[in-house]
């Protein structure tokens, strides 16, 4: 058994070093029982020796060769390895041993236990509760804002706040204690007491109201015959529905909805006859489930059912037609809706019959409907008028229902074409007008109008046949089909159309010269007068025109003082004319010496003033301000003056707004600013206004009541506050704004109120 | 007879006893109970009277509304009651015809309103459109109720029309004395005082008072409807001008040395001695200033409530004998012999303006009550109108035979010159228009040389003071018809007259706030309000209103970097830029657009044939 334990040990020593302690322990213990520990030393040092052969640095071990403080009861010594004592490594012995379930227990309490951390400081402590109540007096504040700012805004505040409200007695109680006393008012009462006519309320008597309240025996028991049998009908007709509803059959509810379509297009077409506005909101309705149809993916073979379909469908016919059904479903549903015209098609109508049967708005509004295009509306609504108009005087059966009846991916490029097609008409006609106007002698043979647009009418069509073809063929160029005879036909077709459209430019030109001969007039009516006025006659020749406005505006400048002075002005008319003593005598001479007096003063007075105001003006003028700077970019020193092409550029006055006389030769207004009149003017913008000419605006009008009516000047001087003397100006409280009072509210309302106060102070 | 019994008990006995004692008197009510009752009857019968009414209201109502839109389709404010027609029912059911308040013409509003709103204003906050559109609010309604108080403006212009084809101007006096009542009748007189030379008069300002003094010292004044003279004195010295002051109870007198004050007793209470050698007076009555102009070349401004000399301004133009007042602005017009007219303020040292009228002197001057038209005569015979809305420019002109040495405008805008000794009246086509110099309204040949001339304030009066007398002659639609009773009442009592004087003393406007521009006071100062900012800005190193350059905001995910922030920096700067050059682009197009427009406009249109021209 010894023999095992040591080769157990050796074992053990050769794997794992830590686990030394241990079969050492056991060995020793044997050791002093047996007496032999000689030859067990012996041995171990063999082991020893054998071990070291390893080369690896072993730890040396514990020996127990004499009694020490380093021995724990448990002969487990720390020094040997240099580490410290992990606690996990006590818990891993402790484990398997469940009599120290207790110790672990307490390990584990001492190791869940935290850490109790340091108290905040008292500063950060009061610092975090300000902001926590910051934050809830706020909120509960932030109710108060619209009332502040409504009262900020309101015209006129009323204190107290607290309205007490009229005690209103209902007039019951007011008559209650009221008596009768003259005979007068006791005949009235008695009479409305004797007939018990409400007094109070006066609108039914008892007796009325019993009356109205009552009902004949017959008639009730019609009424209730009547409700019976509207009952008993609904039932039936919610038997029937519901065994309707549990038929299988798929051809049954096929025929049943076929049924009810045709009803509806039916009903519609009465519709139209009778009623059209209601007609066009079932239209409307119809083109809404169509609109829905094209949004959705519903029929489109695009779900899952239909995707396994498809795969389904090389093999399986039926599948094919499910999937054929679904795509015939969606193409029915988002094809146009045309009233009435599928039937009449199949049975061979004329479209004539058709546009009968159509009200006109109808057609235009449906169009409307599908494109929301401005262009494509317009171009709809002409269509229609243009096919009518063609229709009217030529009998020919144009087929003016194509658009109705192509498909939806035709219908783009047609209207373009329209368009295409009606500008040309358009500048044609326009064209022709004019050339009509301008060739009168070359156009010998006069046309008549009516032809004239006959003639519009049928190149149009030739046009349209045209573009028509070019649009079918460029299609069939993208499919890749065409063929030589189209091609040959599409060639002629643009070089036809480019003779139309070069012919643009002309047209242009000669609007242009239209324009420019009624310019051209205007000019000549407005120079008329002024030569006149004048007295020189200037012609004016179109090649100077660019030239024209400028001397126009400074002749404009120029009003003549002179002229304005010594114009010869009608004289006075007069029935009585005054008697003078000496005009007898030598009216010839005197009237001669005034004449000559009258004209030498006149040229000083002008000269006079015009001088007067050059001098004034130039005094006025802000001056020259000398920036040059001597010796920057040449030369400076004593005797050397900068250039005068630097003078010039650095001698600067400010700009000054134009003078209000500078086209007034007879004035001088002085542009000095009234310093007393300024010192009562506003000089500070108040809060709200950016722009001087925002504030100006609303001190416009006058509030006094000298320009009021006493109403107005009322209204415009009220008083911002208005108090009730001997009144306590109560803080306002929730229960008057109508919100409902809290303890909090309460503490609010102070604040409020002196922020209010602060407010209406302002 | 009793002492308010209480209700209830007293009065049952009370009507048991009147019911034994004396046989019950058969009483009004007993027949009519029976008509009471049925029309008294609550409900159906009311409602069928409703619905028979009905229709009418809205018939009513809607032509009203007709009638509205016909004037513009501007209704100042919607009648209230059709929005819940049922409250307005009144008790006994019958409905107002005219519901609402009644229409205001749009017109008389526009009369009132004082904002002008064509001109842009620079776009606002809310908060200041708010501001605005209040005040905007306030001067509608303002100048709604006042063109509604239009309506008690009762009393119309007179007027004189000749029978077809008849000159008016042919009309003398005595036909129309004849034609009048005898209250107006006796509004025309003339007062023979050959002694006393030529005389100047003066109305006051209710037009109740005449004062008149003649170059040889004639000093009178009286209440000209009731003739009773008020005072009479010889100022032994010569009278050049006679003026009354704010009231008929002092008058300032331009005597050949100083100015002196009298009151109505002709009691002298004043010798002005500052104002020397005084020719012409004016009274501005909102500012209590005399103004004097002198010989010596002063216009010297009396504040006649203080007593100060206000301004003594040097016109620099020698003597001074043209004067006039502008009602509208309170400005002196002076005509001097150079054939200018100045035009001066006691807040400027130098003329606001300088009109150059006529090649010789200016002879006579007057400005209408709305301070639109000034009229002036020279030495070249010429009497012209000017406009006096910015461009001062003649309106029209006319040449008389011999010049007219004194013009007056009359408060609806008609024009009177004294000629020697004729008086011709000319008139416009309403109040706010320029009197037409076509042809004479009236004529009138006195027994001398005109020397004074005045329209009596709410009279149809032309006062005309002669070397021969006072002559007061009847103008038909001279007078404004409707007196302000607060402001100047012709009727008023003493006492009323004494609380208007302190009323009016109490609203004196300062003398300085005189200018070309009544309306100075409602702009702002723009020179000090930009000087303020700039002083602003320096103080405080930085534009506090300037608006703030574009910052970019952060962006995550590596998009932050300095050469984007850049980028979209770049960004807003060109977008700004290209804002401005498109609304540059934009003014640019207008302007061209105007004036072609305008050429357009003024240009004859172009006739149907000249297309036909190659």
């Amino acid at each position: 058994m010894n023999v095992n334990q040591v080769a157990e040990s050796l074992l053990a020593l050769s794997q794992q070093e830590e686990l030394v302690d241990l079969p050492k322990n056991c060995p020793l213990s044997e050791n002093e029982d047996d007496g032999d520990s000689d030859g067990e030393r012996k041995h171990q040092k063999l082991l020893e020796a054998i071990s070291s052969l390893d080369g690896k640095n072993r730890r040396k071990l514990a020996e127990r060769s004499e009694a020490s403080l380093k021995v724990s009861e448990f002969n487990v010594s720390s020094e040997g390895s240099g580490e410290k004592l992990v606690l996990a490594d006590l818990l891993e012995l402790v484990k398997t041993s469940s009599s120290l379930a207790t110790v672990k227990k307490q390990l584990n309490r001492v190791k869940s236990r935290k850490v109790v951390e340091l108290p905040l400081n008292k500063e950060k402590i009061e610092q975090i509760h300000r902001e926590v109540a910051f934050g809830k007096t706020s909120g509960v504040l932030s109710k108060w804002d619209p009332i502040v700012l409504k009262n900020q805004q309101a015209e006129q505040l009323a204190f107290p706040l607290g309205k007490e409200q009229p005690a209103i007695a209902p007039i019951e109680h007011a008559l209650s204690g009221w008596k009768a006393r003259t005979p007068l008012e006791q005949e009235i009462f008695n009479l409305l007491h004797k007939n018990k006519r409400p007094v109070t309320d006066p609108l039914l008597t008892p007796m009325e109201k019993a009356s109205l309240r009552a009902m004949s025996l017959e008639e009730a028991k019609m009424h209730r015959a009547e409700l019976q049998r509207a009952r008993a009908l609904q039932s039936y007709y919610e038997a029937k529905a519901r065994r309707e509803k549990k038929i299988k059959s798929k051809k049954y509810h096929k025929v049943v909805k076929k049924g009810k379509a045709r009803k509806a297009s039916k009903e519609l077409e009465q519709l139209q006859k009778v009623n059209p506005t209601v007609a066009l909101e079932e239209l409307e309705k119809f083109e809404n489930a169509r609109m829905m149809e094209r949004m959705s993916l519903k029929h489109q073979n695009s779900g899952k059912w239909a995707k396994s379909k498809a795969i389904m469908a090389k093999y399986d016919l039926e599948a094919r037609q499910a999937m054929q059904e679904q795509l015939a479903k969606n193409k029915e549903l988002t094809q146009k809706f045309q009233v009435a015209s599928e039937i009449e098609e199949e049975k061979g109508c004329t479209e004539e019959v058709e546009e009968l049967l159509v009200p006109h708005v109808v057609n235009e509004v449906q169009m409307n409907v599908d494109g929301l295009n401005p262009w494509m509306l317009r171009n709809c609504t002409s269509d229609t008028r243009e096919a009518a108009t063609q229709e009217d005087p030529e009998q020919l059966p144009e087929p003016a229902t194509h658009e109705v009846s192509e498909s939806e991916g035709e219908e783009r490029p047609v209207a373009e074409e329209e368009i295409l097609l009606r500008d040309f008409e358009e500048r044609r006609s326009l064209r022709k007008r004019s050339e009509l106007n301008q060739d009168a002698e070359p156009a010998g043979i006069q046309e008549t109008k009516d032809s004239s647009c006959q003639d519009v009418l049928s190149e149009l069509r030739a046009l349209s046949q045209k573009l028509k073809e070019n649009h079918q063929s460029r299609k069939q160029k993208a499919s890749s089909e065409g063929t030589v005879p189209r091609v040959q036909r599409e060639e002629p077709a643009p070089e036809e159309a480019a003779p139309l459209l070069l012919q643009r430019p002309e047209r242009v030109q000669t609007l242009e010269e239209l324009e420019e001969l009624g310019k051209e007039d205007c000019f000549q009516n407005k120079e008329i007068p002024r030569p006149v006025l004048e007295g020189q006659q200037s012609e004016r020749t179109p090649n100077n025109r660019p030239d024209a406005p400028k001397e126009k505006k400074e002749k404009e400048q120029l009003i003549d003082l002179q002229n304005l002075l010594t114009t010869q002005s009608p004289s006075v008319r007069s029935l009585a004319v005054p008697t003078t003593i000496e005009e007898l005598e030598d009216e010839e001479e005197r009237d001669q010496r005034q004449m000559i007096k009258e004209a030498f003063a006149g040229d000083d007075v002008i000269r006079n003033f015009l001088k007067e105001k050059r001098e004034a003006v130039e005094a006025s003028k802000p001056k020259d301000v000398d920036l040059t700077l001597p010796g920057w970019g040449e030369w400076g020193g004593v005797g050397l003056k900068p250039s005068t092409k630097k003078r010039r550029r650095f001698l600067k006055a400010p700009e000054g707004p134009p003078r209000k006389d500078k086209n007034l030769p007879n004035v001088f207004i002085s542009e000095k600013r009234n310093i007393h009149v300024a010192a009562h003017q506003v000089q500070v913008l108040p809060y709200p206004f950016t722009h001087h000419r925002q504030f100006e605006r609303t001190i416009q009008t006058p509030v006094g009541s000298t320009w009021n009516t006493q109403r107005a000047f009322q209204k415009l001087t009220t008083p911002k506050v208005v108090t009730k003397p001997g009144h306590i100006i109560k803080p306002i409280k929730a229960e008057d704004v109508g919100y409902q009072s809290s303890s909090r509210s309460d503490l609010s309302c102070h604040t409020v109120e002196s922020k209010m106060n602060h407010h209406t102070s302002q | 007879m009793e002492t308010a019994p209480k209700p209830g008990r007293d009065v049952p006995p009370k009507k048991d006893k009147l019911q034994t004692k004396r046989k019950k008197p058969r009483r009004y009510w007993e027949e009519e109970t029976v008509p009471t009752r049925d029309g008294a009857s609550p409900g159906p019968p009311c409602n069928k009277k409703n619905r028979e009414l009905r229709p009418q209201r809205r018939k009513n109502a809607h032509i009203l509304k007709k009638s509205r839109i016909s004037k513009k389709p501007q209704v100042p404010k919607k009648p209230r009651e059709w929005k819940n027609p049922e409250s307005q029912r009144s008790l006994s059911g019958a409905q107002d015809p005219f519901p609402g308040p009644a229409p205001v013409p749009v017109e008389v509003v526009q009369k009132f309103c004082r904002i002008d709103k064509s001109r842009k204003l620079p776009r606002s906050k809310a908060k200041t459109r708010s501001r605005l559109e209040v005040a905007e609010a306030e001067e509608e309604e303002t100048s709604i109720k006042a063109a509604r108080s239009e309506l008690l403006l009762a009393e119309e212009p007179g007027f004189l029309e000749g029978e077809d084809g008849e000159d008016t101007a042919k009309i003398c006096q005595a036909d129309i004395v004849e034609a009048v009542d005898i209250t107006s009748a006796a509004k025309h007189f003339d007062l023979n005082l050959r002694q006393f030379g030529p005389y100047r008069l003066n109305y006051s300002r209710t037009g109740r008072h005449l004062a008149f003094g003649g170059r040889r010292g004639h000093v009178a004044a009286l209440d000209w409807v009731t003739k009773k003279l008020m005072c009479e004195i010889n100022v032994m010295e010569a009278v050049r001008d006679i003026r009354f002051l704010h009231s008929e109870a002092l008058l300032a007198v331009a005597q050949n040395r100083w100015l002196h004050i009298y009151d109505n007793q002709g009691i002298e209470l004043h010798c002005i001695r500052r104002c020397d050698r005084v020719t012409r007076l004016e009274f501005l009555p909102f500012h209590f200033l005399l103004a004097t102009a002198s010989e010596t070349g002063f216009l010297t401004y009396l504040d006649v409530s203080v007593g100060k000399i206000v301004a003594a301004l040097n016109a620099r133009a020698g003597r001074l004998d043209v004067m006039s007042q502008n009602p509208y602005n309170a400005v002196i017009h002076l005509g001097h012999s150079n054939g200018t007219v100045s035009l001066w303020s006691p807040a400027m040292k130098e003329p606001l303006a300088k009109i150059l009228c006529h090649r010789g002197g200016v002879r006579a001057v007057a400005v209408d009550s709305t301070g639109t038209y000034m009229a002036t005569s020279g030495l070249d015979h010429q009497l012209k109108i000017f406009d006096l809305r910015g461009t001062y420019q003649p309106l029209s002109t006319r040449t008389l035979p011999h010049g007219a040495g004194h013009l007056a405008f009359s408060q609806r805008g008609l024009l009177v010159a004294g000629m020697g000794d004729v008086v011709n009246i000319w008139a416009g086509q309403g109040k706010a228009s320029p009197p037409s110099l076509e042809q004479p309204y009236l004529t009138h040949r006195l027994s001398g040389p005109v020397h004074g001339l005045q329209f009596c304030p709410f009279e149809d009066v032309l006062g005309v003071g002669h070397s021969g007398g006072i002559t007061s002659m009847l103008v038909p639609g001279a007078g404004e018809p409707n007196f302000d009773g607060l402001e100047s009442n012709p009727y008023r009592s003493r006492k009323q007259r004494q609380e208007w004087e302190v009323k009016a003393l109490l609203e004196k406007v300062p003398a300085e706030l005189i200018c070309l521009d009544p309306r100075a006071l409602a702009k702002v100062d723009v020179i000090s309000l930009e000087q303020g900012k700039k002083e602003r800005i320096e103080r405080l190193g930085y534009d506090p209103e300037a608006k703030a350059p574009f910052q970019p905001k952060p962006k995550q995910k590596g998009r932050s970097s300095t050469a984007s922030l850049v980028k979209r920096k770049r960004k807003v700067m060109d977008e700004e830029h290209r804002d401005k050059v498109r609304q540059s682009l934009q003014q640019q197009q207008q302007q061209q657009q105007h004036k072609e427009v305008k050429a357009k406009s003024t240009g004859a249109r172009p006739s149907a044939l000249d297309r036909f021209v190659r």
